[in-house]
């Protein structure tokens, strides 16, 4: 049985990965109907800044927070100067917006940082721990800690602050957000600071086991996006059980079958579940009124 | 051909019209930017520095170098545009290029086409088996990797191994060809596992050839962070077993990425240049790859990589053959080439004959393993 919890652990740490970065894909969802393909983008964010900041004498946990302020401010940024002046126009061209935004971020990560891989230590050490004949990385707690807080805190958000429900109501219906008194600006503006936000802690937490490098953040975002769309689009629940139930399916497959289908396997279980539930595990039910 | 011959005749024209400008034109193609980046970009930076170094040291049989150099981003479209270009417009004698093996494999018959030489500093072995009269090479093929590993276990009596291998392009090139050789060694593979090139854990994997009786050692052919992973998640499990890894990441950047302690012990076949400090004084490669060494980071402030050392070894082939062939005339050029004898590069001693267009042989790989957070050569 030790191979069965040991898949099970791999599967979770990865697991907690994708959910953070699928976590993090929620809130400008909700916002704005909008899929942040950019998100990845943060969490490489996250992690490049933290390992510079660190190199260049800072102690972690300092380097860590700045890397969160300066992506946030780089969410702003985004907003302010890609999104903001496209309001009018249809969700798909957004969505394009932040490809384009993605493959920027990716090009002036390159040349401002470097084009090689890097980690910066575990925050307790590598000293694996033993769980009944199998073994986890004290950093894969961390993740698992940070997905589920970063879970708690958004369900805390949409479910009991004025300002969440805020956020709901202008993905909702944007005029009728601001005759109610929604400044939509403002809630846009915070929505992609807090994506971005995440997007980094994400990135500051797992780069010790996935290192980081310009470019990892199109895999990430995409593997978070297939989460995401498992679970729900917009649920950080959805988001959460997406994720771990991705890299459990991978992990099992990759034990089990083969590790030639782990990710073949993964999608087909997506595809399935899609199909019979199209809006994902969690997802809401969109009931259009005529 | 027939474009090819005017093309040549042109340039046989313009070259005899305008002999004021003798200037020896040499072209590149690199993957400055892009996926390959990390491949290119000391590619690059080493080209420009030799070639500055020669020219201040006199040039060429009296005549200075003239670097045309192209960016592809890694992109096998645009490598090919940069080829046509580099020989229809910039009329170059002679390509360096192609740092990996899609752009290379893009480009090789535009240059056969137009009969210029060709230097690829990528490692399929496609490129330069069949032998293509103007196409060469200069790092280690795969297959010679695996054969220097197989060498090893076999001296440490390790007759059943597993296989972890990558499956992005390198890692499922070298699994192909350490399968295809393997045998010759008498070695068996008893398990065989992929991960893909983005992957986090790799540890349902090793869990299974952990499980697997009789298993002496492992073999993980792969680049990037793939490798950096699998030694963590190695010691993570505490395996026990021997693990080789393979020249795709044999760099400083490497023990760095892994952890001093998760890389305790690994073995890997890697280049003179990665142990510059360790060679012996009797070794003949000890003094080229210093002087490389030096140079490089001393320009650039960055540590020294395997990749700059095959674009270093390629333009000293291609120097080389252009002194002895006395002229920059490309048949001229490519003959020369093909006969280099001995010469001494930052990957081994190149002899080329009509046969070989990589001229290197085992003796080009070191099999190095990691030590307290550095290298130490093992044979």
């Amino acid at each position: 049985m030790p191979e069965l919890l040991q898949f099970l652990l791999s599967g979770i740490t990865v697991g907690a990965v994708y959910a953070l970065v699928a976590l993090g894909f929620t809130i400008i969802y909700n916002a704005s109907d909008v899929v942040n393909f950019a998100q990845g983008e943060f969490v490489m964010l996250g992690g490049m800044i933290t390992f510079f900041a660190h190199a260049a004498g800072l102690p972690l946990p300092l380097a860590a927070l700045i890397a969160i302020i300066v992506t946030a401010a780089i969410g702003v940024a985004l907003n302010k100067l890609a999104i903001e002046p496209a309001r009018g126009a249809p969700v798909v061209s957004l969505i394009i917006i932040t490809i384009g935004a993605s493959i920027f971020i990716r090009g002036a990560t390159q040349l401002v940082f470097d084009k090689q891989i890097h980690r910066f230590p575990a925050f307790s050490g590598d000293q694996p721990i033993l769980i009944g004949g199998a073994t986890i990385l004290p950093q894969s707690l961390w993740v698992i800690a940070g997905a589920l807080a970063v879970f708690v805190c958004l369900w805390l958000f949409f479910t009991r602050t004025l300002i969440g429900r805020a956020v709901l109501a202008t993905a909702n219906n944007r005029v009728a957000a601001q005759l109610v008194g929604i400044n939509t600006n403002y809630v846009m503006t915070l929505s992609f600071a807090m994506s971005a936000a995440i997007g980094a802690l994400a990135g500051v937490l797992v780069t010790p086991i996935t290192l980081t490098s310009y470019d990892v953040g199109l895999a990430l975002a995409l593997k978070g996006f297939a989460a995401a769309m498992l679970g729900g689009m917009g649920n950080p629940k959805g988001a959460l059980v997406g994720g771990l139930l991705l890299g459990v399916l991978e992990a099992m497959t990759a034990g089990y079958v083969s590790s030639q289908y782990k990710d073949a396997a993964a999608f087909i279980v997506i595809l399935a579940v899609l199909f019979a539930m199209p809006q994902g595990l969690f997802g809401r039910k969109s009931t259009d009124r005529v | 051909m027939k474009f090819a011959l005017t093309t040549t005749a042109l340039a046989l024209i313009l070259g005899l019209a305008a002999p004021a400008f003798a200037d020896i034109k040499i072209g590149a193609t690199i993957s400055e930017t892009g996926p390959a980046s990390f491949l290119g970009d000391p590619e690059a930076k080493t080209l420009k520095l030799l070639v500055e170094e020669i020219n201040a040291a006199g040039g060429v049989n009296g005549e200075k170098l003239e670097l045309v150099i192209y960016d592809d981003g890694g992109d096998p479209n645009k490598a090919r545009t940069f080829a046509t270009r580099l020989v229809e417009d910039d009329e170059v004698v002679a390509v360096i290029g192609g740092t990996t093996t899609g752009t290379s494999m893009a480009i090789i018959p535009v240059f056969e086409d137009a009969e210029v030489p060709f230097i690829s500093l990528a490692g399929a072995i496609e490129i330069i088996d069949p032998v293509k009269p103007y196409t060469f090479k200069t790092p280690h093929t795969d297959r010679m990797a695996c054969a220097k590993i197989f060498e090893d276990m076999k001296k440490n009596a390790i007759t059943k191994i597993g296989m972890i291998s990558g499956s992005d392009g390198f890692g499922a090139s070298m699994h192909k060809q350490c399968l295809s050789i393997v045998g010759d060694y008498g070695i068996e593979v008893l398990a065989d596992e992929t991960y893909g090139p983005t992957d986090a854990d790799m540890t349902p994997q090793l869990t299974n050839i952990k499980g697997k009786e009789g298993i002496q050692a492992v073999l993980n052919p792969g680049f990037g962070q793939g490798p950096a992973i699998v030694t963590r998640n190695y010691a993570q499990l505490a395996v026990g077993l021997p693990l080789y890894q393979s020249h795709g990441v044999a760099s400083d950047g490497f023990i760095e990425l892994a952890g001093a302690e998760a890389a305790e012990g690994v073995r890997l076949p890697g280049t003179a240049l990665l142990v510059a400090k360790l060679l012996p004084e009797s070794d003949p490669q000890r003094a080229v790859v210093t002087a490389y060494k030096d140079a490089y980071e001393k320009a650039t402030g960055k540590p020294v990589s395997t990749f700059g050392g095959y674009a270093h070894d390629a333009l000293r082939i291609l120097v080389d053959a252009i002194k002895r062939a006395g002229s920059a005339e490309p048949s001229a050029i490519r003959d020369a080439i093909e006969g280099t004898k001995g010469l001494v590069g930052t990957t081994g001693t190149v002899t080329m004959t009509a046969e070989d267009h990589l001229g290197l042989d085992l003796s080009a790989f070191r099999m190095l393993q990691i030590e307290k957070g550095g290298w130490k050569i093992v044979e």
